[in-house]
């Protein structure tokens, strides 16, 4: 029998590590074993508590002034340490930035194997994981399995669902670690001014590419969404080149999964559609009926879109308010 | 810098749905052309030398010719056929063993992530084995006075972060536009050496390079599968169409909820 065992998880983020505890708790049911979150920062009883309430069996925390805030190498230690004394089996991380340059660097101590952004993990045999990942710029997905111990993972946010919470009994185990002392030092953290509604979260959105030619025309995108109560975004080009927005949508910025994507005057090149893949139904309006985003999507208008999204706010007018 | 296949210029097998990656062209990855840009940029402003090193399995002069023609003083390869299958571990081993053989160094950037593979990792596992500060994801970067400055966009905040050199940085797309050479640039950079090493010469042994001795296996590579329905709507007048666009959309219950 292997020596690693159990499921664990970790992120910076405690919203994402809600969403690992799902899938989590899926594979360590499936291996018949014990899924453990890690808590790292100070004063984080209630983080602890919260992840036994989303489906942790056992929670190690290190509770440490020192760990108040993310810091890459006192993190790192922490994970580090814990990590080669109680050898999980499997470890998923949450992907963000700083989550991934931890997870690349955990891996590392402990000479073994990390995939990230993973958007698929299962168990396929007895106790191997295989993951799926988004390769060659969207054009591919590669399965991947690991061949040494602990199986690192990273999961980007809003891949998997937050379970159900349920008041539930677990072990909380305070732990000591030794922390490393910082490689780099922060010279000054200016909070983001994150949108009211983030767009991976939008149930429909009108997307605008480079068919919007005069930034006036973003209103015809507006009017519709104001209809349809959706959000408006964008292709990187926009964003990037244009600057009418601050950011995009595809395989450099942001997946979406709405139930409705509309793309007005986007091409579809696999960037792109990388990260409009999990919309349930997407409406294509593009002059051009040779257009990658035709073989993309459900419904498509080959009209201009000046014309083409006034007559679709003003049927939806008709058809919503009755 | 990284030689990688050109991703918009892949075929897939239409009958198995893998991708066939052997006759796309090949490049240097986007990202590390931003790296190379930042550090010519630093040369120009505080001297010193600008060198590339690649781990290729293939072949790879001609695509960092390019490099060289940016501005690069010298460029080094590391090529051996076993490198086609290895793990992001064993690639930042191999960088770092090469790292080391070139001797002193302020700064070694890389790219955020890779345009083919896009695992992210290569860059601060190099750092890890090499025990050096990181500071990943730049969106912009300043050298001053042994420290280097980086400017990183993250997902709920903006932060300023410094560190002493020796230091590695990876780069996002967004810090700056890689120069293009001029005719002369070109000519002159035929000129520049390109040295090659092989594995042996870092002290890598075949065993250190087998698949058994791999952390993870790629076990497929396959074009994602598209379902959709591709309904052409089409109307007599503009408001005709967008009418039965939006009663099929009514009909598949994804609006007015
Ligand atoms: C590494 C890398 C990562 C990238 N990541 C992303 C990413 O995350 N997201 C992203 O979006 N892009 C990304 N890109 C860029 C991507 O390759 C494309 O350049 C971009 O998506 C194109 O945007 P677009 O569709 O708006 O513009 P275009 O490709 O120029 O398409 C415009 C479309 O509008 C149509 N059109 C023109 N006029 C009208 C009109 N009046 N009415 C209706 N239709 C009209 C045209 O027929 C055309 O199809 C990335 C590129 C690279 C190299
Ligand atoms: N074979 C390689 N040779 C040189 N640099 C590499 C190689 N692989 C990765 N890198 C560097 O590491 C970065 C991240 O790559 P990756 O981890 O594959 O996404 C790249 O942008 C390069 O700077």
């Amino acid at each position: 029998m292997s020596e690693y065992e159990g499921v664990w998880v970790f992120s910076e983020n405690q919203p994402l590590m809600l969403e690992l505890l799902g899938k989590g708790r899926e594979i360590a049911d499936k291996l018949q074993t014990e899924l453990t979150a890690i808590v790292l920062g100070s004063g984080v009883k209630e983080k602890a508590e919260e992840a036994v309430n989303y489906g942790a069996d056992k929670v190690y925390v290190v509770d440490d002034p020192k760990l108040e805030t993310f810091q890459a190498e006192r993190y790192l230690s922490a994970l580090a340490s814990l990590t080669s004394q109680y050898k999980p089996e499997t470890f998923l991380i949450g992907s963000t930035k700083d989550g991934k340059a931890l997870a690349a660097r955990l891996a590392t101590r402990l000479n073994t194997g990390c995939v990230t952004d993973c958007l698929q993990i299962e168990v396929t045999s007895e106790k191997g994981l295989t993951a799926r990942k988004i390769v060659y710029g969207g054009n591919a997905i590669a399965t991947i399995t690991w061949r040494t111990k602990p199986q690192i993972a990273t999961v980007p946010p809003r891949t998997f669902e937050k379970p159900e919470f349920k008041e539930r009994k677990g072990q909380i185990i305070q732990v000591e670690a030794e922390l490393e002392e910082p490689q780099t030092e922060k010279v000054e953290v200016k909070p983001l001014e994150v949108s009211q509604v983030k767009i991976e979260e939008a149930d429909v959105i009108v997307s605008c590419g480079r068919g919007f030619e005069k930034k006036e025309d973003l209103a015809l995108a507006e009017e519709l969404a104001k209809v349809l109560n959706a959000q408006v975004g964008c292709s990187r080009p926009l964003a990037e080149d244009r600057k009418w927005f601050s950011e995009w949508i595809g395989l450099s910025g942001h997946k979406v999964k709405p139930s409705l994507y509309i793309a007005c005057g986007i091409s579809g090149v696999i960037q792109h559609v990388a990260g409009i893949r999990d919309s349930k139904i997407i409406v294509a309006i593009n002059t051009d009926e040779n257009a990658p985003i035709v073989e993309m999507a459900d419904y498509i208008i080959v009209g201009d879109i000046h014309e083409m999204i006034p007559a679709i706010t003003e049927a939806f007018k008709k058809h919503l308010s009755a | 810098m990284k030689q990688a296949v050109d991703v918009t210029q892949l075929k897939v097998d239409p009958q198995t749905s893998r991708l066939i990656t052997a006759e796309a062209p090949r490049k240097i990855s986007d990202f590390d052309k931003n790296a190379l840009e930042e550090a010519l940029k630093i040369r120009e402003s505080l001297g010193g030398e600008v060198v590339t090193v690649t781990a290729t399995a293939e072949e790879a002069k001609t695509t960092i010719r390019e490099a060289l023609a940016m501005g690069a003083d010298k460029a080094y390869i590391i090529k051996d056929p076993a490198i086609a299958k290895i793990d992001t571990l064993t690639t930042a081993r191999i960088l770092a063993e090469a790292v080391k053989k070139l001797g002193e160094f302020d700064l070694v950037l890389c790219g955020e992530a890779s345009i083919d593979s896009f695992s992210g990792q290569v860059a601060s596992r190099l750092a890890e084995i090499l025990n050096i500060p990181q500071l990943t994801s730049a969106e912009k970067m300043t050298v001053e006075n042994g420290e280097v400055k980086v400017e990183r966009a993250l997902e709920d905040r903006y932060e300023t972060v410094k560190a002493k050199m020796p230091a590695l940085v990876s780069v996002t797309r967004g810090i700056n536009q890689p120069r293009i050479p001029s005719l002369m640039a070109i000519m002159k950079a035929s000129k520049k050496e390109i040295v090659e090493w092989n594995l042996q010469e870092l002290g890598f042994t075949p065993e250190k390079l087998d698949a058994s001795n791999m952390t993870v296996e790629v076990l497929d590579v396959s074009a994602p599968k598209v379902e959709r329905k591709k309904i052409f709507v089409k109307g007599e007048t503009a408001a005709e169409t967008a009418e039965k666009l939006v009663e099929a959309l009514l009909q598949e219950g994804v609006v007015g909820r």
